[in-house]
């Protein structure tokens, strides 16, 4: 069905060009001599005339960088005189049209959001198609015709899979398949309802004629036209349900539905489009059964095309190791292709690109680095978010294409009218059949929103286009009503579903993080559940997903995963991911988290009265197991001649520079080396963030009381702010965290870093303030909680912990998980050591329930602006602190451990494969990292510490350089 | 296991096979008795549509008759040898059962402290905590049923709870943790786990978690449906 049709104009050819060059072949410039096809500027040639192809030599010898385009050479060799400068633009015209299309429709999001106000109550998407017609028109007027629209090629093979690549595999698996029932029934039997009826009803509103005489259109034509408007459409679904944020069982049975309805389109569509050929007359019995058929090949074929592929996927990123740079190549281009193969047989290309991306995402995530897992969520959210653009644009500027049209006020209110009562009903009708089996019903409000969220869009638009008006005589009929069924559903419902969720009271969806008892108690939810389906002999749904976590257990995870990863808990990586997210934004707070701690207990008058200290403070020791803080220093009393060796220490090794590299001697393409620079850096950052916690004890107090009356200031806005530090969480649902009440959406926009609200889950952990009287009763033991260190056998002697040097060979940091370390500057730790003294009072563990105190998000803002109380402090950095700073060795060491632990399981995998990088470096066990396995590389903190500060140590050096040099 | 016998309400407290006034049988043995005759009369299973206290099981559980049917067949399945009452034994009889990280939990919540054997009405009533929330229930003077939220966190917090004194400890959660977990992580990092987690939920500063501090960790998830089973509605 979705042949891929020449594009009419150059635009579409050349946004196809861009972004899939190997496709250039079928443009024009494909035409050329077969010397010239090595060369891709050449390719990318719009209109190459051929009598400079025949010019031997010419095109070859030219490379990208040069740049003359043919007509220069043509110049060059007729006229003889050189020319400094040349106009080229034939030669960049189509990418060159392409950018700037991109960049409108960039600018114009951005000009969207100026408005706080509007955007809260117009969906990006609406804007969107009004700027597309806007643009339409003014090409209208000025070409006389539309040069643009959306290519159903370009649709199909680009702008589309991108978005369903997106959304399948950022797709919450668990939410999917618990809700798999439901979105089959709607997806299935919901769209063949819904095109059935469409299809009969137009076709008698004909016969009755409410549709005008004009429309030359039978049965067939009309279930046609049925099938292809009766799919709720994908793009549209998430373009406007990412901004309402009904609660994820919602979302994800209409966003599923609009994904999985793809094989019946599909389906419908061909089968009608062979009907309509043959014509209605003809069609044998043994052609419905053949539809069926086909149906169900399409949709498993689709489905079976893609786990394969998901399969592949997995298996390849386990071999990924020593080029992480392609690893999100690879998922692209396996999703991708996952989507073309499905397309290439004809089956569902979305199923197929859906059960991809679902199927993998658990095997690729836990293969590829933590980098190019951003990677993927960055590029892909980007992709997905041009190519929605573009959509919406384009649908904008076809639908002002008069040439096109074809208007009947009868088809396109009967066509309106229908698609929604028989949504409804249909919603009505499934809910009641499937209440009856589902552990949570769907309620009344659920339904209201179903049949109301059931947009139409671009595909419909897409196939529409498709049609063949010689067959279909009525298609400008149906193009015109498909445009303003799409523009209906698009801008009037997807305008209004926001307020009709509001005055509906539908859930919201709570954009939230599981805390780690949710985690864990959720985790013995599911096997109490499957424990109690045995022994009832309830073959359940948990029975079931049990086996599958079995067999996936046995089999696939040990075909999938590497084999570091593999022996990890999917409970432990939760952990693992509570403290980093926590450690990002204890990090990404920096100097804000303190001022935003105490300005949130602004009744406090003293500082005796701040039963949390900072937020930092909290966080540390409230993850004083995660981070494992070595306290035995605390507890015990060292003799003041290690007093003073570790002062005299500690001021050295603090303020000694290492010896500074300017340059970054090795540049390579494939690698991002994580070396000097980036150890420079990080000892830059902790040295900061020590001097702001040095200067925060000793002048909070003061501090306390401007800050206070800066609050009074500034109270009444920061107050009221719902406490909603945007989180951007940027998942598949969740684009936009728009919790905030709108008012204030303003207010926060223009307040916050929009940097950090890219970043994920930043989460304060701001307890309310303990009233001062129970304070000295908390203090003993909330002191012990903190102090216990979670490993007491490897903790070392008192001694060795306070001089590193005296650590000698094999005392491993008492700091035990290095994982769990690695994420947090060591430097908070050392910091945190040194207050705990003058610390009076220790609080309550964070309240998961209000993970985000209503003031301290809109104070930690009031940070921002006056960075100037801390830019003192920084500039300080060359004057002696006095401070002391045990750790700093065993930073270190964590460092190389860390680094080092990245390799365990790998190089060990991969050993027999690779050349012995490091023979004298053992590889840790591929189990998780203990920190004994690390004592082969410890030498003499001391010595390392004098070639830290003269020389790079060979063997960090050889650490670190390794990556660029193996080139 | 036939659907036969399910739709038919013919539960009663008399057994209809032999006249044996089962509802009277509180006792160990008579029930066991009365079981035993019954299975003596027929062997088929449609011939046997009488359970025990089926009446006050009903009202108290809330399962319907077709349900509590199936669970007594499912029961006398598992009494191996017609004891009238089921031990852990049995319980570990069941083979899908083997791989379930915390399954010597699940079957300890069957045999009340001090109890050995747990029979057919303690068997109901520990799955009744698994049928699905009613929201119409909502009378207030009654004793909250099993199935309520409450009932089936509780049912949760006390599986972790093996010392019953109203708290789970740090040791008691590490031990759940470690079963969980099985041999993925270190003993470290389960400690460490189980120390965050602790410190998440401890709002007293006990160092231990409390039923209240259990519930208010989770009110954010809905227990209610993550804690039933749909084959039990």
């Amino acid at each position: 069905m979705r042949t891929l049709s020449s594009g009419d104009t150059m635009l579409l050819l050349g946004l196809m060009l861009l972004l899939l060059p190997a496709a250039a072949p079928t443009d024009q410039s494909g035409t050329g001599s077969p010397g010239l096809g090595s060369s891709p500027p050449v390719l990318l040639h719009p209109q190459p005339g051929p009598e400079e192809f025949g010019a031997p030599g010419v095109a070859s010898a030219r490379s990208a960088a040069e740049g003359p385009g043919e007509d220069g050479a043509e110049h060059h060799h007729h006229g003889g005189g050189f020319r400094v400068v040349q106009w080229e633009w034939t030669y960049v015209q189509t990418p060159y049209i392409i950018a700037i299309w991109l960049l409108v429709a960039s600018v114009a999001k951005i000009l969207f959001h100026f408005s706080q106000r509007f955007t809260t109550v117009v969906p990006e998407s609406c804007m969107l198609i009004l700027l597309g017609l806007v643009l339409g028109g003014i090409v209208l007027i000025a070409n006389k015709k539309q040069l643009y629209q959306l290519d159903p090629a370009l649709f199909f093979l680009f702008l589309l899979p991108t978005i369903v690549g997106d959304a399948g595999y950022f797709m919450p698996a668990r939410l999917f398949f618990d809700n798999l029932g439901a979105i089959l029934t709607y997806a299935v039997v919901g769209t063949l309802w819904n095109a059935f009826c469409t299809g009969f009803c137009l076709y008698a509103a004909k016969l009755m004629g409410v549709i005008d005489e004009h429309v030359q259109a039978d049965l067939m034509d009309f279930l046609l036209f049925g099938a292809l408007i009766s799919a709720v459409d994908p793009v549209a679904v998430l373009a406007v349900f990412e901004e309402v944020h009904v609660n994820e069982t919602l979302f994800i049975i209409v966003f599923g539905e609009s994904l999985l309805n793809d094989a019946v389109t599909v389906v419908l569509y061909k089968v009608y489009i062979s009907f309509v050929e043959v014509g209605g007359a003809n069609v044998l019995t043994a052609d419905y059964f053949k539809g069926v058929a086909s149906f169900l090949i399409v949709s498993i074929g689709g489905t079976l095309v893609g786990l394969v592929f998901a399969v592949v996927l997995g298996f390849v990123t386990r071999f990924t190791k020593k080029v992480r740079i392609i690893e999100p190549l690879f998922v692209f281009l396996l999703v991708y292709l996952a989507y073309l193969t499905a397309e290439l047989f004809s089956l569902s290309a979305i199923l197929s690109m859906t059960f991809c991306g679902i199927g993998a995402n658990k095997y690729v995530e836990a293969n590829i680095s933590q980098k190019s897992r951003t990677t993927i969520k960055y590029t892909m959210k980007n992709l997905a978010s041009i190519a929605e653009t573009i959509i919406f644009i384009f649908l904008g500027i076809s639908a002002v294409d008069k040439s096109k049209w074809a208007w009947d006020t009868g088809l396109v209110s009967c066509t309106l009218v229908f698609i929604f009562v028989f949504r409804a009903m249909g919603v009505v009708g499934q809910t009641w059949v499937l209440n009856r089996f589902r552990l949570v019903p769907l309620d009344k409000i659920d339904q209201v929103v179903m049949s109301y969220g059931g947009l139409r869009g671009a595909v419909a638009f897409a196939l529409v286009v498709l049609l063949d008006g010689e067959q279909v005589k009525a298609k400008d009929y149906f193009v015109a009503t498909t445009i303003v069924v799409v523009f209906f559903t698009v801008m009037f419902q997807g305008l209004t579903i926001k307020p009709l969720v509001k005055w509906l009271k539908v859930p919201r969806a709570t954009n939230r993080k599981p805390t780690i008892n949710e985690e864990i108690h959720e985790r013995a939810f599911d096997h109490i559940l499957t424990a109690v389906e045995d022994i009832a002999g309830l073959q359940g749904y948990h029975h079931w997903r049990d086996k599958w976590e079995q067999f996936d257990r046995n089999y696939l995870s040990k075909l999938l995963l590497r084999k570091s990863v593999y022996r990890k808990s999917e409970l432990w990586e939760a952990y693992q991911k509570i403290n980093i997210r926590d450690a990002i934004s204890v990090i990404d707070q920096g100097g804000n988290v303190l001022t935003s701690a105490r300005l949130s207990l602004p009744s406090m008058a003293s500082r005796a009265s701040f039963p949390e200290v900072t937020n930092v403070t909290n966080y540390l020791r409230e993850n004083g197991s995660g981070v494992c803080l070595d306290l035995q220093v605390i507890d015990n009393v060292p003799g003041s001649k290690v007093v003073e060796d570790v002062e005299t220490h500690h001021v050295l090794a603090g303020n000694l520079y290492k010896p500074r590299r300017r340059y970054q001697s090795h540049y390579s393409r494939h690698f991002m080396p994580l070396g000097e620079k980036e150890r420079q850096d990080r000892e830059v950052f902790q040295r900061n963030m020590r001097i702001r916690m040095e200067t925060y004890k000793s002048s909070r107090h003061k501090r306390h009381k401007k800050e206070r009356s800066l609050k009074k200031r500034r109270g009444s806005d920061a107050k009221e702010d719902g406490g909603e530090k945007p989180r951007r969480n940027v998942s598949w649902q969740d684009k936009d965290p728009a919790v905030v009440p709108e008012d204030l959406e303003k207010d926060r926009a223009e307040q916050s870093d929009p940097e950090k609200e890219e970043d994920v889950g930043i989460t304060f952990v701001v307890r309310k303030p303990e009233t001062p009287k129970l304070r000295p009763k908390s203090v003993p033991a909330a002191l012990d909680v903190c102090q216990r260190p979670s490993v007491v056998p490897l903790s070392p002697p008192t001694e060795n912990s306070h001089l590193p040097w005296k650590g000698g060979v094999g005392s491993p940091p008492p700091c035990v998980s290095v994982e769990a370390t690695k994420i947090i500057p060591v430097d908070l730790q050392q910091a945190w050591n040194q207050s705990i003294s003058s610390l009076e009072s220790v609080s309550s563990p964070p309240a998961p329930a209000e993970p985000v105190h209503p003031r301290v998000s809109a104070l930690s803002r009031l940070g921002g602006p006056r960075p100037a109380s801390y830019t003192g402090p920084v500039d300080a950095l060359t004057s002696p602190s006095s401070f002391c700073f045990p750790e700093r060795m065993k930073k270190k060491k964590k460092q190389e451990e860390e680094e080092e632990e990245e390799e365990p399981g790998a190089s060990q995998e991969l050993q027999p494969l690779m050349l012995p990088v490091r023979p004298p470096v053992l590889p840790p066990p591929p189990s998780p990292p203990l920190p004994p396995p690390a004592t082969g590389r410890r030498r003499n903190p001391c010595v390392y510490l004098r070639s830290l500060v003269t020389a790079p140590p060979p063997g960090s050096g050889e650490l670190h350089s390794r990556r660029p040099t193996q080139l | 296991m036939s659907s036969v016998g399910c739709s038919e309400p013919k539960v009663q407290p008399l057994c209809s096979n032999c006249s044996f006034d089962v509802a009277a049988g509180h006792l160990q043995g008579e029930r066991q008795s009365a079981v035993c005759f019954c299975r003596n009369m027929g062997s088929s299973s449609s011939d046997m549509k009488t359970v025990p206290n089926s009446q006050e099981l009903m009202e108290e559980t809330g399962f319907s008759a077709a349900h509590l049917f199936r669970l007594y067949e499912r029961f006398e399945f598992l009494d191996k040898d017609n004891k009238g009452h089921l031990r852990p034994e049995d319980f570990e009889a069941v083979q899908e059962l083997s791989t379930n990280p915390i399954r010597d939990r699940i079957i300890g919540s069957f045999f009340p402290p001090g109890q050995e054997t747990a029979d057919f009405p303690t068997f109901v009533r520990i799955l009744a905590h698994f049928r699905p929330t009613e929201k119409s229930r909502t009378r207030g003077d009654q004793p909250e049923p099993a199935n309520s939220s409450t009932g089936k966190l509780k049912f949760a917090f006390q599986l972790y709870d093996q010392d019953r004194d109203g708290k789970i400890s740090k040791d008691e959660l590490l031990q759940v943790l470690r079963a969980m977990l099985e041999m993925q992580v270190t003993e470290e990092q389960l400690q460490s786990m189980a120390e965050r987690a602790i410190q998440e939920a401890d709002l007293d500063k006990d160092k231990a978690i409390s039923f209240e501090e259990f519930r208010k960790t989770l009110e954010k998830v809905d227990t209610d449906q993550k804690m039933s089973s749909r084959f039990m509605k």
